[in-house]
């Protein structure tokens, strides 16, 4: 194919005046290269990263050819041209090469079946990301070409998997913040005092004052429009705040509706009486009584300024602040019911009350009074009485018992019979009878001679000593002082994560080269002989790190590496491999070539 | 037995109940002094091993030593030194010796009569009943937990020489976690050939000291070195440790001794071959599953 030299200038954005170069453009790439040869602007790109291209339209004021990157960041290289034949003839060949690279591309793709979406690829990027080891593995097996990547995550399809549907979308629950504590603002100049409530203040509202959501309920729309509910609110919420009693009691006789936010709040208080049957029944709380210091002058709690303190048993008196609190807590660890979107009053207001319909139908009291003796005899227990708990572990459950241990003893018997697999056997030259005879023997031997005289030979003991300490010394120096260290930890830091690296290399490795038998389509074929060329690789280096390390360590490591290799070894030798129970024959395929040591 | 010990004792941390085990093979020990030339008997092993039994009861006025034997055909205690004291009541040591002798002949006869009657000793077994033996140590450490708040603190000691019977996997593997929960170490001294897996597995998995002599001769200062010291000196002791241990299993149908096996995913029963069904759970491996694993991913990848 023929390359095109053109007289463009580049530049990164429409506006720019942009610089002025040559413009050649190659079968596969293309190169600018700025007249003004002081500046760096050289550009050599690759058509396969170039996903689009762009155009002004003929008869426009500039000739633009745009080639995007990528569709949707955006950006990319812009060139304008001297006049538009020069740039349609350019246009006309990138359009000709990436519809080449297209079609070239088109296959695989459709090939790789799943195509995958973006949100795909974020969490895969977020797995590698969280797990320094997974990206390690990665970046060698994929990168590298070993592994395709949909077959690295064919094996990690579970992780995938748990990502996406572990974790459903949390709801936010409450604020923690007293939103229903509604604080009057005052502007200093008039008498004027504003309250605002927002939808969420709303909500909270009527979560933790049930009597104002059942008003609000009753009231509006039909007696009375939304504004004038809150501020009756607002005002009752007011006269709160001032602790006028009086004036509150005056304004409860004039206007009934506002009597009810006034009023103690008849559901809260049943539903605290609910709360307290279902006390732990042996906890004494009148005996509580007694520390209660708030019904005494100078005592209780420091609230907007001064101190509250619960007075008798008037019908408006306040609610105090750890009333308040504990409302609070309650209804924030209750968490939200809704799933309304908060906005429309009205429906937040049928939404809640739907919800605690639910809620109340399902502790009835009959439940409530069953737990409650339930509770009672728990808690009464007389533990002497009781027959002994069983013990908290799960007890070996052997579904039949007879054909377990029949079996076995019939299974043992045989081998004992065929004798000879396992243990090597010892040449026993005796008969039964002699063995016997010389056992008894030499029993009595012992009772008529006693015992030698002197019961430690010196010479022997002597030996026995110095073989121990021997012994101690140089598993001690091998071991170090701590039993737990491993060899691992005492050697060379690069060598230990080389090792443990390639470790992981490995399993990855077989788990993938084990997966791909029986060999029954030719990209299995191909992938096998991939993973043989990279073990053989990583054998390599095996030897080499078996070779690099210095006297003492050496003969660890290459205990340590051994299992390795051998894996390595076996995988490439065994033509028949087990799995599951099941076993499976694989074509014959030569492998020993791996093994340099194999011959 | 255990009503007759004397009423409230001074148990100390260095107080020790010593449970020895000692293998009483005709074959083997009969084969060892045929064969080798190391010239090492059983007459010769009671020579070390009495004076040791000795030696841990002079330690402590309260150490309590209590002798097992493990024959082929059977297994019982041979000696208890809370009942020899009770009845002979500061005998000399040549009464404890007797004693221990008489009872050990006793044994090996009633053990031969056992094993007359069994065709199995024709074709020669080699391995000692040591799971017995080392149940009947536990039991007896369990009866000594049992007994009061204070115990002495208890240990084993495996006198083995015959090589492992792979048949007793099982049943000795169940006996060494049970001897780690109730925290007893297991030492092992094995006088035999070869080394004992389970012996270097029990001693392993519940902290006890395994070692296998040398010089033959000098058992008994192998005995008093290594094996008569308490386990709270030991934390300040260097006491030999095995250089690997031989962690191999034996499979539960054939009781083969295997490198690598079948687990059986539900109770993880060990076999050497592929089972239809879990003998010891009873579930199911189906062979369908994973056939139909490979379908799917032949399936996806073509």
């Amino acid at each position: 194919m023929e390359t095109i030299t053109m007289v463009a200038k580049y530049k990164t954005s429409v506006k720019e005046p942009g610089i002025p170069g040559v413009l050649k453009m190659m079968e596969d790439r293309f190169v600018f290269a700025p007249n003004d040869p002081r500046l760096s602007m050289n550009l050599n790109v690759d058509f396969r990263q170039i996903k689009g291209h762009k155009f002004s339209k003929d008869g426009s004021k500039q000739a633009l050819l745009n080639l995007t990157q990528d569709p949707e960041k955006g950006g990319g290289y812009i060139f304008e041209f001297n006049n538009f034949p020069d740039r349609n003839a350019c246009r006309d060949f990138v359009g000709k090469v990436l519809g080449r690279f297209q079609s070239a591309e088109k296959p695989p793709a459709s090939r790789q079946a799943e195509q995958l979406s973006t949100k795909e690829l974020e969490r895969r990027m977020k797995l590698l990301t969280e797990d320094s080891e997974l990206q390690n593995l990665h970046k060698q097996l994929v990168a590298s070409g070993i592994l395709m990547d949909s077959e690295f995550w064919a094996a990690r399809k579970s992780l995938l998997d748990n990502d996406n549907y572990g974790a459903p979308k949390q709801r936010a629950g409450f604020k923690s913040a007293m939103l229903a504590d509604v604080k009057p603002l005052a502007d200093g100049r008039t008498n004027k005092v504003t309250f605002s409530l927002t939808a969420e203040t709303i909500h909270q509202i009527f979560a933790e004052k049930p009597a104002v959501h059942r008003a609000f309920l009753t009231y509006v729309p039909t007696k009375m429009s939304e504004k004038d509910f809150w501020t009756k609110y607002c005002r009752a919420e007011y006269l709160h705040k001032t602790k006028n009693s009086v004036a509150a009691a005056a304004e409860a006789a004039e206007d009934e509706e506002l009597a009810i936010f006034l009023k103690h709040d008849d559901i809260l208080a049943d539903e605290i009486r609910r709360k307290i049957q279902r006390v732990d029944p042996t906890l004494d709380m009148e005996a509580d009584l007694g520390d209660d210091y708030m019904h005494r002058p100078d005592h209780g709690i420091l609230r907007d300024g001064s101190k509250e303190t619960v007075e008798g048993d008037n019908e408006f008196s306040r609610r105090t602040l750890s009333q308040d609190l504990n409302r609070h807590g309650s209804v924030v660890l209750e968490g939200r019911t809704l799933d309304v979107e908060l906005g429309d009053t009205r429906t937040v207001a049928e939404a809640l009350a739907r919800s605690k319909q639910g809620l109340s139908t399902e502790n009835s009291d009959e439940n409530v009074h069953m737990e409650k003796s339930e509770r009672v005899c728990r808690m009464t227990e007389i533990e002497d009485l009781q027959a002994p708990r069983s013990f908290p572990v799960a007890p070996l459950c052997i579904k039949d018992p007879r054909e377990y241990f029949d079996s076995q003893q019939a299974n043992a018997l045989k081998t004992l019979g065929d004798n000879g697999t396992g243990m090597k056997p010892m040449d026993c030259n005796l008969s039964a009878e002699e063995a016997w005879i010389y056992l008894i023997g030499q029993i009595s031997q012992v009772k008529v001679r006693g015992f030698n005289h002197p019961i430690v030979q010196s010479e022997a003991a002597l030996k026995v000593l110095n073989g121990l300490n021997q012994n101690l010394s140089s598993t001690k120096y091998q071991f170090g002082k701590n039993s737990q260290e491993s060899v691992l930890d005492r050697l060379p830091r690069k060598i230990k994560d080389d090792l443990l690296n390639h470790w992981s290399t490995i399993q990855e490795l077989l788990r993938h080269f084990w997966s791909s038998y029986p060999i029954t389509a030719e990209h299995l074929s191909k992938k096998v002989g991939r993973l043989k060329d990279a073990m053989t690789e990583i054998y390599v280096k095996l030897q080499e790190i078996k070779e690099s390390v210095q006297g003492d360590f050496r003969h660890q490591v290459s205990l340590l590496v051994q299992p390795m290799v051998q894996e390595v070894i076996r995988s490439n030798l065994k033509k028949s491999f087990t799995k599951h129970m099941s076993v499976w024959r694989c074509s014959r395929c030569d492998l020993k070539s791996v093994c340099p040591t194999w011959v | 037995m255990a009503s007759s010990a004397p009423p409230p004792k001074l148990y100390t941390d260095d107080v020790s109940l010593i449970v020895i085990i000692l293998d009483t093979n005709p074959f083997f020990w009969g084969t060892l002094s045929n064969t080798t030339a190391s010239n090492f008997s059983f007459s010769k092993f009671l020579n070390h091993m009495i004076p040791f039994v000795n030696s841990l009861l002079l330690l402590n006025q309260l150490n309590h030593v209590v002798l097992i034997a493990a024959g082929v055909t059977s297994c019982g205690y041979i000696y208890d030194s809370a009942t020899a004291v009770a009845s002979d009541g500061g005998q000399k040591v040549p009464a404890v010796c007797s004693e221990i002798l008489s009872r050990l002949e006793e044994f090996v006869a009633k053990d031969q009569k056992l094993g007359n009657g069994d065709l199995r000793t024709v074709g020669g077994v080699m391995s000692s009943l040591f799971s017995g033996a080392l149940s009947l140590a536990l039991c007896y450490i369990q009866r000594v937990f049992r007994s009061g708040m204070q115990h002495p603190q208890p240990r084993i000691l495996c006198l083995q020489g015959s090589p492992d019977g792979p048949e007793q996997y099982v049943a000795v593997m169940n006996a060494i976690f049970s001897a780690q929960r109730s925290m007893v170490p297991i030492d092992s001294c094995v006088v035999g050939m070869q080394h004992s897996a389970f012996l270097q597995q029990a001693s392993y998995i519940t902290g006890g000291v395994y070692l296998k002599p040398q010089q033959l001769d000098g058992l008994f200062e192998y005995f008093t070195a290594v094996f008569a010291t308490d386990l709270q000196s030991r934390s300040f002791l260097q006491l030999p440790r095995p250089v690997g241990v031989d962690f191999r299993a034996s499979c539960f149908c054939h009781k083969k001794t295997i490198d690598m096996g079948y687990v059986c995913s539900v109770c993880l029963s060990i076999f050497c071959k592929p089972h239809k069904k879990c003998s010891t759970c009873g579930s199911e491996i189906s062979h369908s599953q994973t056939e139909q694993l490979d379908r799917k991913r032949k399936l996806s990848e073509v």
